[in-house]
Order: C-alpha cells, then sequence, then structure tokens
C-alpha cells in the first residue's frame, strides 16, 4: 500500500488503492442447518501471491473458497475479488478467474481435447486449446477419453480447465488429494510454473507439506476460523523452536518409565513440551546443545530411551500446537 | 478455430451429440427398440387368410358334406377318439351322427373358434340335405390399410418414443452431471446457463430427425403404413410432442441429486401414461369417470393428434385440443423448472 501511495499519483492508482488486493474477505459467515461452516473470517490476498488455506477435513476450507469463487453466498460479510464484487459483477468475475473444484467428475467419453474447447468457448478471452494442453503435458493423451486417464492427468485437466481463460486469479480446490507421491509432485510443478507467471492462486489443502512447498502465506483454520495467518517459517517460528525432539523411555525395572514435564522444560534451549501415546515431543531451539542435555538429565533419572529423532519443525508442528490435535486424527 | 468452434453453444451442443452417440445403449433403446416392436407387434397381429378350422365327425356322409365348407378341415373318427381329440384341442368341434334327429355338435361355446365351427358346420349339413337360401347374399372382402392394427400402433409407438427419449435424454444426464459435480463446474465458469439448457433442445431436435425418419420410413417400406395428412404437420407434432416431454424431462430432473432417485421418477411420470395414452389400444376404453384425466395427458395428446394426422388425413386446426394440451405441457413444466433448477 505505501508503494502504490509513493508511486501513484495518477487517478487509476488511487482509484484502486482500496482494493489493490486481489481477494479481500470481511467478517464472512456461513451456517449450515447448525453447523457454522464459516465463522467471521477475514482474509486478504494479493496481487500475485500464493495464498494456502490449511487445515483438517471440516474446517471450513472449501465452504471458504467456493464464497470466494461465487458458488456460494454468505450468510454475512464481504467478499471482493480483482476489486469486484459478486453482487454486481459476477459475469465479469467469471470470465476473469479459473476454477478447479474438488471431484469434479467430466464426462468419462468425451476426449481432453474435446473437454477444453468445451471449457474455451466460455471464455472472451484466454489460451489456445493448445497452449492449455501443453502446459498440463496431456500432448499424448489429447485424444484420449478422459475415462482412460490416470488420478493426476484428470487433475491437471481439471487445472487446464481452470486456466483456458488465462485467468488472473486461480482457485484450487485440494489439487492434489488422492493422487500418488509422483502424480502430487507433478503438479506441484505446474503451480510452481503458474507462480512464476506471476498468477494469483489460492489454494486449500490438508497436506502441510504441500502448503509449505507452495505457499507464500497461509491460514490455517479450524472450526470455520482462522488460527494462525503467516508465511510458513513465520509460523513455524511461532511454534517457538525451529526443530522437534521425539522420543520415548523405558525405566530402569518393568514398568512404564515416568517423565517428569517440568524437568523437561527446565532444561535451557527446550520451548514446550507434549506428550502424545507414550511419544514425548519436545519444540527445541539449538538441538546441537540442547539434545545432550536432554540425554543428560534422562540419565540422571534413571531413564533409558526406546525411540529418539529429531526433525525440523513443519506446519503440521504448529497445527498439533494450536489445536492440539493431530491433522490426520479428523 | 473457426467462429463457429468458438461458439459456447455449438460446443456445447456438441458435447451432447458426442457424449449420446458414445453411448451404445442410448442408441438401442432410441433406434433400434421401437423399430423392433414395431417388428413384433406387426408380426403378431398380421392379416392371415381366415384360419381352417378343424373338426371332426363320426359318419363318413357327414364329414363328405361338412368337406363341402372350405373353412373346415374334417376327419373321420370313432366318438371315443373324437371326444379325446375335442378335449385336447386338437378338433373344436365334433359332430356326432345321431339316427333320431340327424347330427349332434359338441363343442365349447366360450371358445369362439369353436362357436365359427359350429355355424360353419350346421350351414354345410344343412344345405347338403338341400335347404335353399331365404334371401340372395355375396361376400365382398376388405383388407385396407390403414385399418389393420399396426395402422394403429405405429403412431402409438412413435409417441411412446418421443416420450421415451426426450424425458430420459434430458433428466438422466442433466441428474447425471448435477451428481458427478459437473453442472457446479460449469456453472463455476462462465458458461450462459440458458445455454446449457438449449444445447439439450438442439441435440434433440437434431436427433429427433433421424429418430423420426428411421421409424416410420421402417414402418411406411416394410408395412407400408400410411400418411395420410401433411408431412409438414406431422414434423411439427413430433417436434411439439418432444418439446412437451423435454420441459416435462426437465421439471423432474431440476431438483434429483442421484440419477438412481430421477430413474425413478422418471418411471412415476411414465408408467401411467403407458398405460393410459392408448400405445396399444384405444384410450377410450377407460371409463367415461376417468376420461378427462386420460385426455389431459401429454401422450393421450401426442398420440390422438399423430394418429389423427397419420390415419385420418386431418389437418393441425381440427386438432386444437391435443395441440393446446401439448402447448401447455411444453410451456408450463418449462417454466416451473427453470425457477425451481438447482445448478449446484
Amino acid at each position: 500500500m505505501t508503494n502504490e501511495t509513493k508511486n501513484g499519483a495518477t487517478a487509476e492508482v488511487t482509484r484502486t488503492t482500496g482494493n489493490s488486493a486481489s481477494l479481500l474477505l470481511r467478517g464472512v459467515k456461513k451456517t449450515y442447518a447448525d453447523v457454522r461452516a464459516v465463522d467471521g473470517l477475514d482474509l486478504e490476498v494479493a496481487r500475485g501471491e500464493c495464498f494456502g488455506l490449511l487445515g483438517p477435513n471440516g474446517a471450513g476450507k472449501t465452504t471458504t473458497i467456493e464464497i470466494c469463487e461465487g458458488l456460494t453466498a454468505p450468510d454475512e460479510g464481504t467478499v471482493e475479488l480483482l476489486g469486484l464484487n459478486w453482487l454486481s459483477n459476477a459475469n465479469e468475475l467469471r470470465q476473469r478467474i479459473g476454477i478447479q473444484l474438488q471431484e469434479t467428475q467430466f464426462p468419462d467419453k468425451l476426449t481432453v481435447e474435446e473437454t477444453l474447447r468445451m471449457f474455451r468457448s466460455f471464455f472472451r478471452r484466454g489460451i489456445s486449446v493448445d497452449e492449455s494442453i501443453k502446459t498440463a503435458q496431456l500432448e499424448e493423451k489429447r485424444k484420449s477419453r478422459i475415462g482412460g486417464l490416470s488420478g493426476g492427468q484428470k487433475q491437471r485437466l481439471a487445472m487446464a480447465t481452470a486456466l483456458v481463460g488465462d485467468p488472473e486469479l486461480l482457485f484450487l480446490d485440494e489439487p492434489t488429494t488422492g493422487l500418488d507421491p509422483q502424480a502430487r509432485r507433478h503438479l506441484w510443478d505446474s503451480v510452481d510454473e503458474l507462480k512464476h507467471a506471476g498468477r494469483t492462486i489460492i489454494l486449500t489443502t490438508h497436506y502441510m507439506d504441500e502448503a509449505e512447498r507452495l505457499c507464500d502465506r497461509v491460514a490455517i483454520m479450524d472450526h470455520g476460523k482462522v488460527i494462525a495467518l503467516g508465511t510458513p517459517q513465520q509460523l513455524i517460528a511461532s511454534v517457538g523452536g525451529e526443530d522437534i525432539v521425539e522420543f520415548a523411555v523405558v525405566g530402569q525395572g518393568t514398568e512404564q518409565g515416568t517423565v517428569d514435564a517440568a524437568m523437561l522444560t527446565a532444561i535451557p534451549g527446550v520451548q514446550s513440551h507434549r506428550v502424545d501415546a507414550g511419544l514425548h515431543q519436545l519444540a527445541v531451539s539449538e538441538p546441537h546443545t540442547v539434545v545432550p542435555r536432554i540425554f543428560t538429565a534422562l540419565t540422571e533419572h534413571g531413564l533409558h530411551l526406546s525411540e529418539f529423532r529429531t526433525h525440523s519443525a513443519t506446519l503440521e508442528d504448529v497445527f498439533v500446537r494450536l489445536t492440539g490435535r493431530n491433522l490426520r486424527d479428523e | 478455430m473457426s467462429k463457429l468452434e468458438l461458439s459456447s453453444l455449438y460446443q456445447l451442443t456438441m458435447v451432447r451429440f458426442r457424449l449420446f452417440l458414445r453411448e451404445p445403449e442410448a442408441i438401442f433403446w432410441i433406434f433400434i427398440f421401437p423399430i423392433l416392436l414395431a417388428v413384433g407387434l406387426g408380426i403378431a397381429f398380421r392379416n392371415r387368410p381366415a384360419d381352417v378350422l378343424p373338426v371332426g365327425s363320426t359318419t363318413v356322409e357327414l364329414t363328405q358334406a361338412l368337406a363341402v365348407d372350405k373353412g373346415l378341415s374334417v376327419k373321420t373318427l370313432d366318438l371315443a377318439a373324437g371326444m379325446h381329440e375335442l378335449a385336447t384341442g386338437q378338433i373344436v368341434l365334433l359332430v356326432v351322427g345321431a339316427n333320431d334327429i340327424g347330427a349332434v355338435y359338441r363343442f365349447d361355446d366360450t371358445n369362439p373358434d369353436a362357436r365359427t365351427a359350429r355355424l360353419l358346420a350346421d350351414r354345410a349339413i344343412q344345405t347338403s340335405e338341400g335347404r335353399q337360401q331365404a334371401v340372395s347374399t355375396a361376400d365382398e372382402l376388405v383388407h385396407e390399410t390403414g385399418a389393420r392394427y399396426i395402422d394403429f400402433v405405429v403412431p402409438g409407438l412413435l409417441g411412446m418414443n418421443l416420450m421415451g427419449s426426450a424425458m430420459w435424454g434430458l433428466g438422466f444426464s442433466i441428474v447425471e452431471a448435477r451428481q458427478k459435480k459437473l453442472l457446479k463446474r460449469m456453472v463455476a465458469s462462465p458458461m450462459p446457463r440458458w445455454q446449457y439448457l438449449v444445447s439439450f433442445m438442439l441435440s434433440r431436435l437434431v436427433m429427433l430427425i433421424i429418430e423420426i425418419a428411421a421409424f416410420l420410413g421402417f414402418a411406411r417400406l416394410v408395412f407400408g403404413v400410411p400418411f395420410r395428412g401433411s408431412l409438414a404437420e406431422l414434423g411439427f407434432l413430433c417436434l411439439l410432442t418432444s418439446l412437451a416431454f423435454s420441459g416435462l424431462g426437465l421439471l423432474v430432473a431440476s431438483r434429483a441429486t442421484t440419477t438412481e432417485a430421477v430413474s425413478g421418477l422418471m418411471n412415476l411420470v411414465m408408467l401411467p401414461m403407458w398405460i393410459l395414452s392408448g400405445i396399444f389400444f384405444s384410450a377410450s376404453r377407460f371409463p367415461t369417470i376417468i376420461q378427462p384425466v386420460v385426455r389431459a395427458l401429454p401422450l393421450t395428446a401426442a398420440i390422438d393428434a399423430l394418429r389423427g394426422n397419420m390415419l385420418q388425413g386431418v389437418n393441425l386446426g381440427q386438432e386444437a385440443i391435443p395441440v393446446a394440451i401439448l402447448v401447455a405441457w411444453a410451456v408450463i413444466p418449462f417454466a416451473i423448472s427453470v425457477r425451481i433448477f438447482r445448478w449446484k
């Protein structure tokens, strides 16, 4: 914003200053029957940003993204895309955004090319069908029927249908759910290319590694609310440590070893402690100095390690820390 | 890309064609099935030369007298064998020679063939004994095209086929797209919604021409079914019928979210018409009290109008009532379904 006010003497810029964000949500709420799917959401996504909505199933990600896409009307709040809103500029918006929905099944008996040709015809401007096939790396499948495509190829086709209109703003709802690891990585590369081309991308995922890999910023959602917002690095740093130490112990005798949590958190460099199914998790900074102190402390209490490992903190750890639950527990 | 290929209405309509043509079952039900049905019914109800009725007699004299009539095939049997053949249906009438009264007819009076045989046999025996005709009469045989069962049933089958293909073509495809979240995906794109619905109508229109030409062409060539009315008016009636059932199909499909649900609904809507609308027999056979309901059904109106055109050669002006009923069925369900249609 400051940049714009500095450079922006022109009327054009002043006019758009208030809504230079690609996406702006203010106080958005949506209730289904008795479930608060989205409970007071504020979001702002800048132009050219890759923004991730992250959270377990049922957190309200899909409802949120569908409200943004104009497929669901919010009960309350305002939604603004590219400075426009769904109430008065729906047709214009549809032309300028690209959408990939969760679990769309295109007709099995149409070919890749026929499907893309149909979607291309809906847009006033956009890229050629050939180009979209190339971007989706489906050249060899151009004449194949959709029924014969793999899961990854179908997802890339779904993405291609979102890209034929050369959108300024792209929505991807769980683009890699249900794909095998190789197909996921393949799709990530495609998203990378779109990012480098400068498109604004909003994606939802329940894979933390995906969000870390792709997103400039993420919002972690739980029960219809944003519980954390920032770059992946900021969020990981907010856990209080850069690294996570996990261990399990056995006692001297036969009984299960019991560990005094206070004893662990007293160790300098240990930020936090939690225990989950006998597995202790410590958030630590500078593991190279902290780990020897942990060993010493455990030995002094007559405890033996049965398991021990460390890893760099991930968004998964952020989620666990914020909610006390694992993502995949749901 | 040509300008046409860039048109979304063209693309949507082409997609409908492709999906239809790549579905072999649909092609069978719409193009092959009505022809097979017409062939089956044509064979079953073909006009045969009058049946020769098998009868028996117990005396050689009676056998000679009976053999004069071409409608009877006679054999001489003793009483026991004759009773056995009568009981097993090998003969329909046994003429027993009796001394006191000349002849006794044994037959089942609930069997029309047996009653006919009795009349023929009696006439033959009376004539052989010298009875004269009281009034002079002559026979003139009539096998007129247009009065046969096949002529009656072809417009019925045409109406039934127009109903089935329009309802399934719209209803099933729309609900399938909704169930597979494809409809939602289409609505999320800038596709004009009206074009989606119109693409169904346009593809139906082209399919309709092929469908009618194949079926009526077959009926004409193989059975010589007559076309006494104007062909252009016949085409208009087919189009109107198809539109009426497209509207109904759209209405049935406007809320359903699974193909199972819509199949059930569709059968529920079509079943009464299969029974009541006079496909295979005249709808006027139903009691007077339910006639207003029967007449108001779109299929009854369609079949009435088609029969009027093809068999009686009446023009549209004389079919104002069925045409008005069809127009109402084309407009009202369509208007309702556009209002309640579930796009997501």
